[in-house]
């Protein structure tokens, strides 16, 4: 039985009804009944931005086909259910990769688009939306409306990063990267201080399309983490492995909840030290293959069930790079709190601006970072760190939310009344009236 | 480079097999009822690395028109060396009760088309001195049940034809391959309640692929059904009879 629920598992919502979509040619008779729709696609998103309480979801998985690939230019039109494994599985052999890749290959084109996804190499590329050369929406007047920079071009932006609410993407055409070879050249690099991170962006930024880090967020005192940086190789680097993707069985698939208190502090903290002291120099370089570089989760199956029943919440905030100090001054908070998870990523986005009028990323400074559902402490603490993103002039990633208050979105995107004017007038989510609902206090 | 004819080329499982065949340069004739689904799925595999895919719409109700497809197949791909017959519908047993008319057209559509299919590509391959011919038929046929015989009884008789055809060929280098799914989430299962033993299009599109290059001759998918189907055939027929199932 397909699930509807989103991936942090709350807030728990119920579609009054859910209908798939297998081909393109059924949208003609599409009846979206008396509630308003979402499309639904692998339910990657944290929060509920995909779910839509009480009324339809369009369920797009199936709708997966490939429409058109020239392998020369890397230019791949395909229907908006493909996910992206799907979508690697055919194109790495030949020698392309996804301009902008997620931590998962578990979304769907489609997905990518209205969340406006970013990567590892967001300080060279930008957005996944800065790839996109085309799409078409369907809307619920029936019409079918084919969108680009130049073509229905508010349309177009309001889509890029706009959580599914402007109509159904049925396709998209995407401008994909060029690889020599489908491994990495990866170092990993320990620091034991922000200032130590920092210098270590600097000095990677220019030669270096890929760089993350993982830092230790349960510790209190100076930041230490890892730094990971790299590059595609060259054609024949590695173990001289065909360029097909490595088929790699999933590890494990989490096969029950586990009660909330598996991931206790103590038992996080240990982990922590545990993964930073793994690697025993402070420097180690190696070839990796895309999959573990890019999707290491992927290999363990609903690896969201180790939070409990409970759920957890996902939380992603970017700050300007000259607010470094409150940067700092969250990280203390997050330390002190006792909440966080082992599960943080750290990363300096560049200043390429996304085409999407309502996108997260911007120039600065982003950390995402899980928060297992511990009711009211939780949501405290979120509150708290919303108020310090505001003051430090960032905001916070709505695919990413659970929780926030309409009165701090409508802070993060003053340009959310803009938007509202594109959204299809018979499509809504949990997410969006979530936020809308509240005139701001 | 295998040269294709895939009948019920715009059902799941057959999508999913021939994105397989697709990524490894293949050729392709597509059969199916809609041309615009048909013009989807030859988009799809092109854009995998399907060397040609040609496509035609037929009501594969229309046995004469089946057993014309075999030529027209290797006329239009300059060859052809493998089938895969994937055409079916799950039929309203209770209707098909009613409407004796409705029963045999679900009878035709399950069976006598496959047949046909495979009387003449069976003389093709014969001729041409090998090729694979691949029908999917049912775990449901394994035994007649109460609340799905009109299916059962279709998939059985192609099962069996399947098992004399293979002995037939089987000295000219063909194969034949019986592959028997349980209950696949596709848009043909779609009302019905998904359980955990509901397999996925891909997953079952993946082992049909593996079997049709090995050449296996019956394959039960998921592998789980294999056993199942060995317990169904053991029930004594005065227990059988009482179960609803």
């Amino acid at each position: 039985m397909p699930s509807y629920q989103s991936w942090g598992r709350l807030p728990k919502a119920t579609p009054a009804a859910v209908r798939r979509l297998d081909w393109r040619a059924e949208l003609a008779e599409l009846d979206l009944g008396t509630t308003t729709a979402l499309p639904y696609g692998l339910g990657r998103s944290y929060g509920d931005s995909c779910l839509n309480d009480g009324g339809l979801l369009i369920d797009t998985r199936r709708m997966s086909r490939l429409i058109r690939f020239d392998a020369e230019r890397g230019i791949l039109r395909a229907e908006a259910g493909l996910s992206l494994e799907q979508l690697l599985a055919v194109i790495v052999p030949r020698g392309w990769f996804l301009p902008v890749s997620p931590g998962t290959q578990f979304v769907t084109l489609g997905g990518a688009v209205a969340s406006d996804i970013h990567g590892k190499n967001h300080h060279r590329a930008g957005t996944f939306g800065r790839h996109v050369r085309r799409f078409e929406l369907w809307r619920s007047d029936g019409t079918r409306r084919e969108c680009s920079p130049d073509e229905n071009a508010e349309l177009f932006r309001a889509t890029i990063g706009g959580l599914g609410l402007t109509g159904l993407i049925t396709w998209v055409e995407i401008q994909l990267a060029r690889i020599a070879s489908p491994s990495l050249q990866m170092e990993r690099i320990r620091f034991r201080s922000f200032d130590e991170y920092l210098a270590l962006e600097r000095e990677s930024s220019d030669a270096y399309e890929y760089t993350v880090s993982w830092i230790d967020c349960l510790r209190a005192g100076p930041t230490r983490g890892l730094f990971q940086r790299a590059n595609f190789a060259e054609r024949g680097v590695g173990r001289g492995r065909d360029r097909a993707p490595r088929t790699r069985r999933p590890l494990l698939r989490v096969p029950f909840d586990l009660p909330s208190c598996a991931l206790n502090a103590a038992a996080m903290k240990l982990f922590n030290r545990v993964i930073f002291q793994l690697q025993r120099a402070d420097r180690s370089a190696r070839v990796v293959h895309y999959a573990p570089f890019f999707y290491p989760l992927d290999r363990v199956l609903e690896w969201n069930r180790i939070y409990g029943k409970r759920g957890f919440y996902q939380y992603q905030f970017v700050v300007p790079n000259q607010a470094e100090g409150a940067f700092r001054e969250i990280l203390d908070r997050i330390a002190h709190s006792d909440q966080g998870s082992f599960l943080v990523v750290l990363k300096k986005f560049g200043g390429i601006a996304s085409p999407g009028l309502m996108s997260f990323p911007r120039e600065g400074l982003t950390l995402a970072l899980d928060f297992p559902n511990r009711g009211a402490k939780t949501l405290e603490l979120l509150e708290a760190l919303d108020g310090f993103v505001r003051r430090a002039g960032g905001c916070v990633y709505p695919a990413k939310d659970a929780r926030m208050s309409a009165e701090s979105f409508q802070h993060f995107y003053p340009q959310w009344k803009e938007f509202a004017r594109c959204i299809d007038p018979r499509f809504s989510s949990s997410f969006w009236r979530r936020v809308t609902a509240e005139a701001g206090r | 480079m295998r040269r294709i004819l895939i009948t019920g080329a715009s059902s799941a499982i057959a999508q999913e097999v021939a994105r397989r065949f697709a990524a490894e340069g293949d050729a392709f004739f597509l059969v199916g009822r809609d041309p615009d689904k048909l013009t989807a799925v030859a988009d799809d595999l092109r854009a995998r690395g399907a060397r040609e895919v040609a496509t035609e719409a037929v009501d594969l109700i229309d046995l004469a028109r089946c057993s014309r497809l075999i030529e027209e197949a290797a006329e239009r791909l300059g060859g052809l060396d493998t089938l895969l017959v994937a055409q079916g519908t799950l039929p309203d047993q209770a209707a098909c009760e009613a409407q004796p008319a409705l029963a045999l057209r679900e009878f035709s559509l399950n069976a006598m088309g496959p047949i046909t299919l495979l009387l003449k590509a069976a003389a093709h391959f014969e001729a041409r001195g090998g090729g694979c011919l691949a029908v999917i038929t049912s775990v449901a046929g394994v035994r007649g049940r109460r609340s799905n015989y009109v299916y059962g009884a279709a998939k059985a008789a192609v099962s069996t034809f399947l098992e004399g055809l293979r002995g037939r060929v089987a000295g000219a280098g063909v194969r034949v391959v019986d592959i028997r799914p349980g209950f696949v989430d596709t848009p043909m299962t779609a009302h019905l309640p998904k359980t955990p033993l509901f397999a996925s299009a891909a997953s079952v599109g993946a082992r049909i692929h593996r079997a049709m290059i090995a050449g296996e001759a019956v394959v039960y998918t998921p592998w789980f059904w294999g056993p199942i189907a060995l317990a169904i055939r053991l029930i004594p027929r005065s227990i059988f009879s009482k179960l609803s199932i």
